[in-house]
């Protein structure tokens, strides 16, 4: 029996830029990523693995389709809501870290909290440093993000994805700009996250071996989607793409 | 500490030799119109001052005598020349109804009967032409403070006493406890002991004026318990025409204010207001350039970070707000910092001349209302400079912000 829920869907999903020359860039996309799933979206560039991630996180807006996220359809939400809704219920790991410089590494991560709540309260640093030391980066909490190295960098971005305990994290080339070392050690906390929270995470990239550990990977061309399949990755049962993982809440 | 206000401090701590370039900006302007506000202020409440030190907000006389051609009864046709007669010292009929009355008047603070005419004031071989003026010395103080003008011996004015002016003195060869005669029309008048020296800061009014107790002045003009004017002090020295003239409609005499006297006074007020303004003007639209260029600088430069603030859930409106409220961290901060510069200036200025009597050459008006003021609007420049760059922070898009880096 399948306990997961789903999380994003997409139905139908096409995007076109440009008024005089139209370029099509996702072409009519189906997926749906589910509650704990560690999923690879991997496809030669231009095939429109960005755009679509942009689209799923509610960054961007579709030129037809439908996105349902946990259910409800966001294409007719305003701005607004669509922030709302993306602040309570997505994550984000950019391919360059983009942390706030004029900020610590703890303030970072505790930022879309305090965007959130409006004011400052003394839990919301205590939970920053909390996943900072969960990230191995509690020595470095109050470092400005310029002093850190790329992969510390990284790492504190992948503190603040969670820092609001969303469901899903959407990942964009998270290692793309890491060297080998600092790109498995992201990768590594972004599955120990999966394995221990239920955290689900879409992770876009070009890397085989990135897409090796995750537990299904999709394959886009052209913007569509060319195939989807599940790896028989240790913790996940291949047949049927059930998962016995629920989210779990960090608080 | 709210969240938008968190972000704003740290961007522009980040901004650091921005931040304090525009800092000093604000400040010298600021500073400019507080030290250009005080100076001005200060020197236009000396002059008004030293104006009103010497006569009342309004004075009260009797209409003019004007000649009436009376109607004959045989209706003839009559060519008549009518000359304007010589005025003389007429008293203001039931004066004592009229000043209760005046009294009761809102918008009057004191009111003082005087007696005031011509004559001449002789001693020896010398004499000039003088204006007697003949005041109930307790109550004229509270129109103009005489005793404080007094540079030598005192204001006594009982009996054959007259106070003299500092170049009438000089001009009769006359000292305190010397005498001088006084001769009005038809040959009135008297020798009069001088008690004390007045000094009403107007070379004029040294030479001209006399003052006498009123019951001599009454004597010497045959007024005979009658008063020449009323003289009046209002709650508000720039309403004196207002006061002017509601005084006239409820008495129907001539009431003058010291505004209608000192025209040119006035008009070298305003236009000195005018040109303070005209400044002032410039001074802020400088200020608000500078602040939004910052600001505008400061977007671009941010506009990768912005769009990382909506991707993780940072609200428009929320962005909007960090710009604002560095626009007014601006303003409050840069005007205080112009509050030291301008005071600074402004007291410097005081100190640097000083007239014989003490008092500064540039006299400076610092007050809190001043200050204030200075804070409000730099508060406000900095707000309103601000719009634009917020605005334009507000509306851009996260997805092509972050696409872009």
């Amino acid at each position: 029996m399948d306990d997961t829920i789903s999380l994003l869907r997409v139905e139908a999903l096409t995007k076109t830029y440009g008024e005089r020359v139209v370029t099509h860039v996702l072409k009519g996309i189906d997926l749906e990523i589910r509650s704990g799933e560690l999923c690879a979206l991997t496809g030669p560039s231009g095939s429109g693995k960005t755009t679509l991630l942009n689209l799923m996180g509610l960054l961007d807006r579709p030129t037809s389709g439908r996105i349902l996220l946990r259910g409800q359809d966001t294409t007719p939400l305003d701005d607004a809501s669509r922030t709302r809704l993306r602040a309570r219920s997505l994550g984000f790991v950019f391919q360059f870290h983009h942390l706030l410089t004029a900020f610590t590494a703890a303030e970072n991560v505790l930022l879309p909290l305090l965007s959130l709540h409006g004011n400052k309260e003394p839990w919301m640093r205590e939970r920053a440093l909390t996943l900072l030391a969960e990230v191995g980066l509690s020595d470095r909490a109050d470092y400005r993000v310029t002093d850190l190295s790329g992969g510390q960098q990284q790492r504190v971005a992948v503190a603040r994805s969670l820092v609001m305990d969303p469901p899903l994290v959407l990942a964009d080339e998270p290692t793309g700009n890491l060297d080998t070392q600092a790109g498995e050690q992201v990768l590594r906390l972004m599955r120990s996250f999966n394995e221990r929270r239920g955290t689900a995470f879409l992770i876009v990239t070009h890397d085989e071996s990135v897409a090796d550990l995750c537990h299904r990977v999709v394959h886009m061309v052209d913007g569509r989607v060319d195939s989807d399949t599940r790896n028989g990755v240790e913790g996940w049962e291949q047949d049927g793409g059930t998962s016995v993982q629920t989210h779990e809440p960090l608080s | 500490m709210p969240f938008e206000l968190f972000v704003a401090l740290r961007y522009l701590r980040e901004g650091r030799l921005q931040t304090w370039l525009i800092l000093a900006g604000i400040g010298v302007g600021v500073g400019v119109i507080i030290f250009l506000s005080a100076l001005i202020n200060g020197l236009q409440q000396s002059l008004i001052d030293r104006t009103l030190g010497s006569q009342a907000q309004v004075v009260v006389r009797p209409p003019e005598e004007m000649p009436r051609i009376l109607p004959r009864a045989d209706s003839a046709l009559v060519s008549s020349v009518v000359q304007r007669p010589p005025q003389r010292v007429r008293s203001i009929v039931e004066w004592q109804r009229v000043m209760s009355l005046l009294r009761r008047t809102p918008g009057v603070v004191a009111v003082a009967p005087t007696v005031a005419g011509p004559a001449m004031a002789v001693r020896g071989p010398g004499s000039t032409a003088v204006t007697i003026r003949g005041v109930d010395i307790d109550s004229y103080e509270s129109i103009v403070d005489l005793r404080g003008r007094l540079v030598a011996g005192t204001f006594d004015l009982a009996g054959f006493k007259a106070v003299v002016g500092t170049e009438l003195a000089r001009e009769l060869g006359v000292g305190v406890g010397g005498r001088i005669r006084i001769q009005a029309a038809g040959d009135r008048g008297g020798v009069y002991t001088v008690p004390g020296i007045f000094d009403l800061g107007s070379k004029d009014l040294n030479q001209r004026w006399i003052f006498v107790s009123l019951r001599g002045a009454q004597t010497m003009f045959d007024l005979d318990g009658g008063v020449s004017t009323l003289e009046v002090k209002g709650d508000q020295v720039f309403q004196a025409e207002e006061l002017a003239g509601r005084i006239r409609d409820r008495t129907g005499l001539d009431a003058e204010s010291w505004m209608a006297r000192n025209g040119d006074l006035l008009v070298g007020l305003r236009s000195q207001s005018q040109s303070s303004v005209m400044i002032q003007v410039f001074v802020i639209l400088a200020v608000a350039l500078g602040i939004a260029s910052v600001l505008a600088v400061s977007v671009v430069q941010k506009s990768r970070e912005i769009g990382i603030l909506k991707a993780t859930g940072t609200r428009t409106g929320s962005v909007t707000r960090i710009f604002l409220l560095q626009g007014a961290v601006l303003g409050a901060v840069g005007s205080l910092v112009g509050i030291a510069i301008g005071t600074t200036l402004a007291l410097f200025f005081a100190n640097l001349a000083r007239n014989p009597d003490g008092s500064p050459t540039f006299p400076v008006d610092l007050n809190l209302w001043l200050f204030g003021r200075s804070v409000a609007v730099a508060l406000t420049v900095g707000l309103l400079a601000a719009i634009l760059p917020a605005r334009r922070a507000a509306r851009m898009d996260p997805a092509t912000v972050i696409r872009n880096g």
